[in-house]
């Protein structure tokens, strides 16, 4: 906790799977977590996401495959044999002990003489911003300072790895926004591998190296933000990263990996993605829908359902030959009413091509 | 990373060695001193170790363990991995515990204990003791290598303690409450010499004196299992109906004195059972109060009616109304007041609401208050024995059968086989009924609606029924105590501190105090023997309830099934289980002390167990996994975190199986030798000898002393420290961390 930084431990899953009774949680996997990077699981409820971590911290044993944390092979060990500490969603404090007690309470473990567990307990709390605050009880203390003090508490042990199960989802939006910025903080301070459950999308975008979403048990896709936002894999991955319109189109034609995709009487030219001609899918993003004058050439034809006026922009759904469309206008002042009629052109980003 | 590879394993190995190489293998029966312990150069075959005995006196059958210790030998000190240690560390540990076992259950005192053995065998000239200290640790440091190879290998979480822990818990369930009940059916299928199977059977199964029904239609008893059935039926349908008026009356009615009825509730607790029936037989027994008022003012002689069915129905009727009333108010505060509010906004008068609402949501509750009492009443032997009269139960005829004119424990098996038949049949009901849906709806949100009041007429019933029987139950208790007062209840009504003086009389003699009264000795081996057994109760009851509610292992739910249910075996069942198992080789225990205090720990774990489960259901799980991930050992976890959590559980547990140790009489009836006797034992003897005033005064210094220690464990254990804000903090509430 001195602050000078140390490289944390990549962590690699080669063909891990957990089963209870029949369910697959999670099934057969391979990840790499690059040395001193943050990587957050993102995914619905139920995917895996605690079940993986879990098994990367040594809580639950893995059904099949290995998990190596800094090249060494962990998968027999206990989570008390791994370098490896944890942030639980619900902090897991010692209710009975104080601050101090709590944050020391790993070192004590570790055979440290009490006195000196507790100075460096008390650095620790100091670096989370809590000085002063050690002799009270978990109790004593808002949602904020309890989880700073579970923060401390697991890095006071400088572990090769962190490991978070959604580790915000007991505060307050505001406090979320500004929790997620000192853990990254702290994170490239000290250059520690993280491991970052979450299943809020835009937490995922602001904290992470790299994201990995998982769907259905499955790893959906692995990317860096930009990629997986402007690149998702398949529809899944799409509508799970930030609002986007699904609808069905037609590859004409594929030249320099440019294809030109067919909505009804719409032509509109995006990046290939490998896809050939034929039907495909198309995810739309709600902000590269431009509504346009009904006689615009080129553009796609809709009627206004509902128009909503939301302050400093305006969100539309749309009927449309393909479907309905759901769309966010920067101009709110220009406000089109419930059965105008209009023609929808599309921006060059924001609208790509998806396996489904 | 830390090698945990060998850690521990080599001092297993020594104690195994210790108890192979060094010790005396069997008892010894002349007494122990610290010479005799070097076993291993004993002059006598009885008193050598396993691998003297072997060696030098040829008794082959103890070169088993030797090559069990060779094997360990090889796991522990010449194997390189993990994995092949593990692999070794099973074989050697489930060699060596088979072996002993074989060698235990195969050779007795007068050589092979089964025919078929000297036919193939050969004849064996000599036998053996019961295991003793050598055996013992030899045994268990086997049975921890096997649990800590399992765990190398993998299992229970590759966690060594957790293996150890449940390996320890099931080998003694097994030996203590599978095995003894095992060996009553045994008993209870085998026939006696010179007859045959099939015809034993049927004159022990079917005799008249079992399931006669004589006195339906004459003046003849029936048989003891209807006897049984039909007390249990009646005193179950009593106390669910008075346990339940108590229950309306303290949550849903404004009586004053709420606190007062509650606290009747808990003196049968403390109360050794038998006083109860006492203070009935001091009211209504043939010197009772009321026999010498009628006589007295109308010289009508009310007879003996007290004894028989009828004042041990009384009796356990007081004795088990409490039991209903907890069972059952749990289930009334827990309907959710909005379900009746629903039912009054729909327009449903107060009776309605009670009928089709209250009442049927309660259901489960009364079936299951029905069951525990009828499960309690089969089991009960102090009343019966105290009122019972020539009207016999199933409890008591076991016991007649074992310390009667005629020893029969063929008899005695059956009668017990039949008793636990009927327990096990109330128990699997109980299951089911509450397996079912239970309606008891606390949701944790804070149910906002207002108990609702019952009508009129159902609370006037149940004033008029449970308030008379309050003041009933204060009577008894009054009359019981006063009767160590006086000097011959119904004769000389002069009164006396004479009682106490025969009890506890103190002396100095030149030697200092002498004990003259002739309870102290009873007195002093049931405070020992009870503080012995309750720590180790609380304890194993408590490490048992983490297993089961924190850690996944294969036969998590047989274990868990089987310490239930050997809660419901009879007092009396293992009372008798115990003479017949521990009264020979391998395991000879029966004349100790130890075996009181084995029976006091098995008897009361499960309270333990159920207690510490409840409590660790409302600890988060993420809290001793956080102290896992912080390196902390799985025992540290437990010291550090866990059980300073469970303060309020260690409590009941404690205070519960210290209680139980001094109240309870139905297996220890068997169990006492001249050198242990009980306090209870002492108590009913006194009462079968007609010395009531004795056994009341020994019985009111007993719950005084009782209400003392519960005080000294409280003050003990203290309080749990969890500050201010209790009812917010967060990882302290079930909070689950499985959220999205
Ligand atoms: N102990 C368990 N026993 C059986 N199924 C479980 C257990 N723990 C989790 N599961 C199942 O595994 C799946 C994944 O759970 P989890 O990893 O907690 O999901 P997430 O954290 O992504 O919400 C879920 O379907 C859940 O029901
Ligand atoms: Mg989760």
């Amino acid at each position: 906790m001195t602050g000078e930084k140390k490289q944390g431990a990549e962590v690699r899953l080669e063909g891990v799977a957990k089963r209870y009774g029949k369910v697959m949680a999670v099934k057969p996997l391979d990840l790499v977590v690059a040395p001193g990077s943050l990587v957050t699981l993102l995914g619905p409820s139920g995917c895996g996401k605690t079940t993986l971590l879990r098994m990367i911290a040594g809580l639950e044993r893995v059904s099949e495959g290995r998990i190596l944390i800094g090249g060494g092979d962990v998968t027999d060990l206990s989570a008390g044999e791994r370098n490896v500490s944890m942030v639980f969603q619900s902090y897991a404090l010692f209710p009975h002990m104080s601050v101090r007690e709590n944050v020391a309470f790993g070192l004590v473990s570790e055979g440290m003489a009490k006195a000196q567990a507790h100075a460096k307990a008390e650095e620790a709390v100091a670096t989370v911003g809590l000085a002063g605050l050690g002799d009270r009880l978990p109790s004593e203390l808002s949602g904020g300072q309890q989880q700073r003090v579970a923060v401390a508490r697991a890095l006071v042990l400088e572990p090769d790895v962190l490991l978070f199960d959604e580790p915000l989802s007991n505060l307050d939006a505001r406090l979320r926004r500004s929790m997620r910025e000192e853990i990254r903080d702290l994170q490239k301070r000290l250059g520690v591998t993280v491991v970052y459950v979450t299943h809020d999308q835009s937490e995922a975008l602001a904290v992470s190296d790299t994201i990995v979403v998982m769907n259905a048990a499955e790893i959906a896709q692995v990317g860096t933000p930009r990629e997986l936002y402007e690149e998702p894999a398949n529809v899944f991955v799409a509508t799970f990263m930030g609002e986007a319109n699904h609808v069905r189109g037609t590859i004409e034609t594929v030249r320099d990996g440019m294809a030109q995709v067919r909505l009804d009487t719409a032509l509109i030219e995006m990046p290939a993605r490998e896809l050939g001609e034929g039907p495909v899918d198309v995810v739309i993003r709600p902000e590269a829908v431009r509504l346009q004058p009904e006689d615009e050439a080129n553009g796609l034809a809709a009627t206004v359902l509902t128009a909503t006026y939301m302050g400093a922009h305006a969100e539309y759904n749309l009927e449309t030959p393909v479907g309905r469309l759901f769309a966010v206008a920067p101009e709110a002042d220009a406000l089109r009413k419930p059965g105008d009629r209009i023609s929808l052109g599309f921006g060059r980003r924001g609208i790509m091509l998806v396996k489904p | 990373m830390r090698d945990h590879k060998l850690a521990g394993n080599p001092l297993l190995w020594f104690v195994a060695f210790l108890g192979v190489v060094i010790l005396p293998w069997h008892v010894l029966e002349d007494g122990f001193s610290l010479a005799r312990l070097v076993g291993i150069a004993a002059a006598k075959p009885d008193e050598a170790s396993a691998l003297a005995q072997a060696a030098r006196f040829d008794r082959w059958w103890l070169w088993g363990p030797v090559i069990a210790l060779a094997l360990a030998f090889h796991a522990v000190f010449l194997t390189r991995s993990r994995a092949t240690q593990g692999d070794a560390l099973i074989v050697a540990g489930f060699a060596g515990l088979s072996l002993i076992g074989a060698q235990g259950w195969m050779i007795g005192a007068r050589g092979w204990y089964y025919p078929l053995f000297e036919v193939v065998l050969g004849a064996l000239p000599m036998g053996q003791y019961g295991i003793g200290i050598g055996g013992a640790l030899a045994f268990l440091a086997f049975l921890l290598m096997l649990t800590n190879g399992l765990a190398a290998r993998g299992a229970f979480g590759g966690d060594r303690f957790v293996a150890s822990a449940v390996g320890v818990i099931a080998a003694s369930i097994l030996l203590f409450t599978i095995w003894p009940v095992a060996t009553i059916l045994g008993q209870a299928f085998q026939a006696p010499k010179g007859d045959t199977l099939a015809h034993a059977l049927a004159s022990r199964f079917m005799s008249a004196r079992i399931w006669g029904i004589a006195c339906l239609y004459s003046g003849a008893a029936c048989g003891v299992a209807w006897n049984t059935l039909a007390l249990a039926t009646a005193t179950a349908t009593a106390t669910t109906i008075l346990g339940l008026c108590f229950a309306l009356i303290v949550t849903r009615t404004s009586f004053p004195a709420k606190e007062w009825l509650r606290l009747l509730t808990v003196l049968p607790i403390i109360t050794p059972p038998f006083v109860i029936g006492l203070g009935l037989i001091l009211i209504f027994g043939r010197s009772g109060i009321i026999n010498q008022a009628f006589s007295a003012l109308f010289g009508v002689e009310l007879g003996r009616w007290i004894y028989g069915f009828n004042g041990v129905w009384l009796a356990q009727v007081f004795s088990f109304t409490p039991t209903a009333f907890l069972v059952l108010i749990g289930i009334v505060q827990g309907i959710s007041p909005s379900m009746e509010e629903a039912a009054l906004t729909l327009h449903a008068r107060p009776t309605r609401v009670f009928k089709a609402v209250t009442l049927p949501l309660m259901m489960p509750g009364l079936a299951n208050a029905f069951l525990v009492v009828f499960v309690e009443s089969l089991a009960d032997f102090g009343n019966p024995i105290i009122l019972g009269g020539s009207f016999g139960v199933l409890s008591t005829e076991i016991f007649f059968a074992v310390v009667g004119a005629q020893v029969d424990f063929g008899r005695a098996a059956t009668l017990a086989f039949i008793l636990l038949l009927f327990a096990l049949a109330a128990f699997f009901i109980q299951r089911s009924v509450i397996g079912k849906r239970s309606y008891v709806s606390v949701t944790g949100k804070g149910d906002t609606g207002l108990q609702q009041g019952i009508p009129d007429w159902v609370r006037r019933l149940a004033y008029s029924i449970a308030l008379p029987w309050a003041l009933l139950t204060m009577t008894v208790y009054a009359l019981a105590l006063a009767g160590g007062f006086v000097k011959v209840w119904g004769r000389d009504w002069t009164p006396t501190f004479s009682h106490f003086g025969r009890a506890f009389a103190i002396d100095w003699g030149a030697n200092g105090i002498v004990w003259a009264g002739g309870a102290w000795s009873s007195l002093f081996t049931t405070i020992k023997l009870a503080g012995i057994a309750a720590p180790l109760t609380a304890g194993i009851g408590l490490l048992a309830a983490w297993l089961l509610s924190r850690q996944r292992f294969a036969g998590r739910t047989a274990l868990e099934f089987a310490l239930m249910l050997s809660f419901c075996v009879p007092g009396t069942v293992i009372g008798v289980a115990y003479i017949l198992t521990f009264n020979i080789p391998p395991v000879e225990l029966t004349g100790t002390a130890l075996i009181l205090i084995i029976c006091f720990v098995f008897r009361n774990m499960p309270v333990g167990v159920r207690s510490g489960m409840a409590a660790m259901s409302q600890l988060d799980k993420s809290l001793d996994e956080a102290a896992v991930t912080l390196r902390a050992s799985t025992f540290r976890t437990l010291r550090v975190v866990v059980l300073p959590l469970l303060k309020p559980a260690i409590v009941t547990a404690l205070v519960y199986s210290f209680v139980r140790a001094m109240t309870t009489v139905s297996a220890v009836i068997f169990l006492v030798s001249a050198q242990h006797e009980m306090a209870t034992v002492f108590i009913i003897n006194r009462v079968i000898n007609g010395d009531y005033g004795l056994a009341i005064a020994y019985a009111a210094v007993l719950i005084v002393l009782m209400m003392a220690a519960v005080g000294l464990i409280q003050l003990a254990i203290g309080e749990r420290r969890l500050g201010r804000r209790q009812d917010t903090a967060p990882g302290e509430v079930n909070r689950r961390s499985a959220g999205a």
